[in-house]
């Protein structure tokens, strides 16, 4: 007799909403995880779908993404001393990218805050968040936690063609979005059920996120598909996401920044100064969580600041240390991202550097595999202060051609 | 004019010690109480015509540099004399501590008792200079502070190397263990561990504070002895009250603080006044605050205005109390047998287990079934507190949870009174006759009179975790507290609770650094 149960059934990575479409295009088996499910580190070829974001579009699972339906008279109280930002002026159907902090100012996680009622909101993150939010809760009298992180499925859309793609799957008005709006659509007609769209998304591009109910996640995917078959509609997977963030500028949990409720050694984790988000940081505001740590560390200036960096020839910077000197006696950071970027063309990377530094040269000792012989150069790199990738239809409305 | 250098929340004993300083120190001060009485848990109240306690009956560790520097003796301060304590033995064989020496045991215990005082002593001092300190925070690399470190570890060095280390290996014994290692007399260990236990969330097998809580209560001038001041605990109170109007401090009782003013600007966050429940505000430069920990942030600040972190520090602060609240009035001197005179400090808990049993109930909820407790007869210290001939008893009784499974309802709480009356017959058969009126204060309900969360003793249980710089957390345990201009000086700061002073001698003494 054959035992039919699975023992490890507990123990096995959950399948997204979306699971099995995207199973059948995953033509490489590349699974890697997130947050407990089964998650696509590429389908076919990392570069072909970075390709598809940059010059066509792309769908990107953020099933596993934490979502959380926060309601109630004391939500916006109650969020907006969680959060360093002021989220009192966001209006209906606004959302904004935030980020929370310990009571040291350390950071916690970033995400993205969606007001979608008076009393009403979702926050989004990377990683699992409900325990910091039960704690930010407690003394509230009336706000509501919901974990939505299951039963939402949630799509991101990304590309150029994103939002032709979009009206052509009959989102009437869509191109009126402006970046951080969200807008209603019924989906299926007469179904009852609404199809939420925000204008948001993490590859500095023109892009969309999709919400759904989870049965109805196939057929959006259906669709979807339907509509983008001739603009080549493709998933994306991690390495894809990674590279166009980089571009963008965006930063990456234990990439950039260790989240300070996870780190072990003291300072380990950084503050939002640190990570160039001050502007998130709204000292306007009487209080919030971290404010007080947070003036010391803007007047005392942080001990390193992320960077973003173009380095001399084509060599990618990864894990490297960085000096002041080319003989590399005075280290002053190291690199957290790197990347060659096909679209700037140009070797770039995020690094973490004290700010002292930044006006003398940089140096990056970077070290890289030619078959299997080590080798090691030293390269100049120069500052950047925009992002390497921002293309005008990231935030033209309507997107260009529309 | 409606603005004050200082007001604080609560004339409670701490409170008035805190203002007293302020005012002395050239301060405007308001002290704003909630309930008609001043003293707190000490205030003195009549609970039937003609017959007054107060929650706290004795006074054991009052600080004596508090009585100089307050003056308090001219205001009519005056401890009585120093009660014997005695362990009740239902046949009338009693154990008496007395001037430091014990009777009612054999040679062994007797000669070991003489030791053990002696170390307990010589332990307390060492810790002496604790109680009356700011502590040092944690992590912080201040000249100062550092000092205070240095100087505890000074003072435990110079006990020696043998001192030093019994001292380091007593210190969180379960009480238990710390009296099965010098006696054999139950009856004498139940006695002696007892001032371990009162008021906490312990039991004498509970690893812990108890030692601590020992020498904490030695710390006064009286060495761990008990006493009953003029007029009762509420002579204390009087005192203090008279000291601090004498410097000039405004009182106000029957005014209580709905919230503490908090102006929220660009600067940040500051305590700039309080709002009395009425809704008359009131300005300050400064506001402190003698309520208990959870009342202060809770209620009076709100959580919108704290840290995310230290609002769960509070949060998780252990504020339930165990202890339950006797009075009788009697109609005459109960007598109890084998006692010439009950003028004591009489304890009744046959032996440790006793008493561990009694916290086994309570610690699932229940009261318990045979109580534990202490008992005095203040009216034989003080004939005003009743009328000519007549007496109050008092007793601390143990442990009664202030969470009762069932909830605390007008039969439970007569459930309880009548065990503890019974409890108290057994060593004074006549006393139900002589009981013209009697009243039972469970924690909640101690909770509603005194306005003290859980209606704890210590404002937060007084354990390893709560004390020191811990005390009741980091980011607050020096009296100031993450809001610029609120400051804490109750029972919850450290050193902690017990008619001692410490909390706002400390206090004020960071407010006028
Ligand atoms: C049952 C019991 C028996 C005890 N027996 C003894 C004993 O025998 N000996 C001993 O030394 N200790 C004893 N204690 C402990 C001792 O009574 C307390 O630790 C001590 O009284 C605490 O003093 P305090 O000044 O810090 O606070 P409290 O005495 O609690 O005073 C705080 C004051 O603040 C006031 N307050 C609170 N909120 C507000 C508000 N919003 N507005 C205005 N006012 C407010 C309260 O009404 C109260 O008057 C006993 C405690 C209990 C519970």
């Amino acid at each position: 007799m054959t035992n039919t149960e699975d023992r490890w059934a507990g123990e096995r990575l959950m399948e997204s909403h979306f699971h099995p479409r995207q199973a059948a295009l995953n033509l490489r088996d590349a699974w890697s995880s997130w947050n407990g499910y089964k998650f696509a580190n590429y389908y076919y070829d990392a570069e072909y779908e970075y390709f598809c974001i940059r010059n066509s579009c792309g769908t990107y699972d953020i099933c596993p993404m934490q979502k959380y339906e926060i309601t109630g008279p004391d939500a916006e109280a109650m969020l907006n001393r969680m959060v360093t930002r002021n989220i009192a002026n966001l209006k209906e159907n606004r959302v904004t990218y935030v980020c929370w902090c310990t009571d040291e100012g350390r950071m916690i996680d970033d995400g993205t805050i969606f007001k979608l009622g008076p009393e009403k909101f979702m926050l989004t993150c990377g990683s699992p968040c409900l325990a910091w939010l039960r704690k930010s809760a407690f003394g509230f009298g009336d706000v509501t936690i919901t974990d939505m992180s299951d039963e939402t499925a949630a799509l991101s859309f990304q590309g150029p063609a994103s939002c032709e793609v979009l009206k052509k799957l009959g989102l009437e008005g869509i191109e009126t979005a402006k970046p951080f709006d969200i807008m209603h659509f019924p989906f299926q007609g007469g179904s009852g059920k609404e199809l939420m769209v925000s204008r948001t998304g993490f590859t500095g591009d023109l892009g969309y996120e999709l919400w759904i109910a989870p049965e109805l996640a196939l057929d959006l995917w259906d669709a979807l598909y339907d509509a983008g078959d001739d603009y080549g509609i493709h998933p994306y997977g991690e390495v894809a996401t990674n590279m166009a963030r980089l571009e963008a500028g965006f930063i990456m949990p234990d990439m950039e920044f260790s989240e300070a409720l996870k780190t072990i050694h003291f300072q380990h984790d950084q503050t939002p100064f640190e990570l160039n988000l001050g502007w998130l940081v709204d000292f306007k505001k009487p209080h919030f969580n971290g404010r007080r740590a947070l003036l010391q560390d803007r007047d005392k200036g942080p001990a390193y600041k992320l960077t973003k960096l173009d380095i001399e020839g084509n060599k990618v910077a990864e894990g490297a240390y960085l000096y002041s000197n080319r003989r590399c006696t005075q280290e002053i950071g190291y690199i957290t991202s790197a990347m060659w970027s096909p679209v700037v063309k140009a070797n770039i990377a995020l690094a973490m550097i004290k700010p002292e530094y930044l006006e003398g040269d940089i140096w990056a000792e970077i070290y890289y595999q030619k078959e299997l012989r080590q080798y090691s150069k030293v390269a100049k790199c120069t500052v950047k202060n925009k992002p390497f990738w921002r293309p005008a239809r990231a935030r033209a409305t309507p997107p260009p051609g529309l | 004019m409606n603005h004050y250098d200082t007001i604080i929340i609560g004339a409670g004993h701490n409170g008035l010690i805190c203002a007293a300083y302020l005012a002395r120190s050239g301060q405007r001060v308001l002290v704003l109480e909630a309930s008609d009485t001043l003293g707190g848990m000490a205030a003195p109240r009549e609970f039937h015509p003609g017959f007054k306690t107060s929650v706290a009956h004795s006074v054991s560790q009052f600080s004596a540099k508090i009585t100089r520097d307050l003056d308090l003796e001219a205001h009519g301060f005056k401890l009585g004399k120093t009660l014997t304590t005695v362990g009740l033995n239902d046949a009338g064989e009693h154990v008496v501590l007395q001037d430091g020496a014990v009777s009612g045991v054999g040679p062994d215990d007797a000669s070991a008792y003489a030791d053990y005082r002696q170390m307990m002593q010589r332990f307390a001092g060492v810790l002496n200079p604790v109680w009356l300190q700011t502590m040092p925070r944690i992590g912080n690399n201040n000249l100062s502070e550092i000092l205070t470190f240095a100087s505890i570890g000074l003072r435990l060095r110079l006990l020696g190397k043998d001192h030093m280390r019994e001292f380091l290996r007593v210190a969180a014994l379960p009480a238990r263990d710390l009296m099965d290692e010098n006696f054999d007399s139950e009856l004498l260990k139940a006695v002696l561990g007892w001032d371990g236990l009162i008021g906490s969330r312990m039991a004498p097998r509970s690893p812990n504070g108890a030692v601590l809580v020992m020498l904490y209560r030695m710390s006064g001038a009286l060495s761990g002895d008990h006493a009953i001041p003029n007029g009762g605990v509420g002579g204390l109170i009087t005192s203090l009250h008279s000291s601090a109007v004498e410097a000039g401090v405004e009182v106000r009782t029957g005014s209580r603080v709905g919230r503490i003013l908090i102006q929220a600007d660009e600067s940040g966050l500051a305590a700039t006044g309080v709002e009395l429940a009425d809704g008359e505000q009131i300005m300050a430069d400064r506001v402190v605050s003698a309520a208990d920990p959870k009342t202060t942030f809770f209620d009076l600040v709100g959580v919108q205005n704290l840290e995310i972190e230290f609002t769960n520090r509070i949060r998780r602060l252990r504020c339930d109390g165990y202890v339950a609240k006797l009075h009788l009035a009697l109609d005459g001197l109960p007598a109890f047998d084998g006692l010439e005179r009950p003028d004591g400090r009489m304890i009744i808990a046959p032996d440790m287990d006793s008493i561990e049993f009694a916290f086994d109930d309570a610690k699932y909820g229940e009261s318990a079934g045979q109580p534990v407790m202490e008992i005095v007869i203040p009216s034989l210290q003080d004939a005003s507190l009743a009328p000519n001939g007549q007496h109050v008893l008092s007793a601390h009784v143990m442990y009664v949870p202030y969470r009762l499974k069932g909830g605390w309802t007008d039969e439970a709480r007569e459930a309880l009174c009548e065990r503890a009356i019974d409890t108290i017959a057994r060593y004074a058969p006549g006393i139900r006759k002589q009981i013209l009126h009697r009243e039972l204060l469970t924690p909640l309900d101690l909770e509603r009179t005194c306005n003290v969360t859980g209606g704890h003793w210590h404002h937060t249980e007084f354990a390893m975790d709560q004390m020191l710089m811990m005390r009741p957390t980091y980011d607050a345990a020096q009296y100031s507290t993450p809001i610029p201009g609120l400051y804490l000086c109750g029972a919850g700061s450290h050193p902690g609770g017990g008619l001692m002073g410490g909390p706002g001698h400390n206090a004020a003494h960071e407010i006028l650094k």
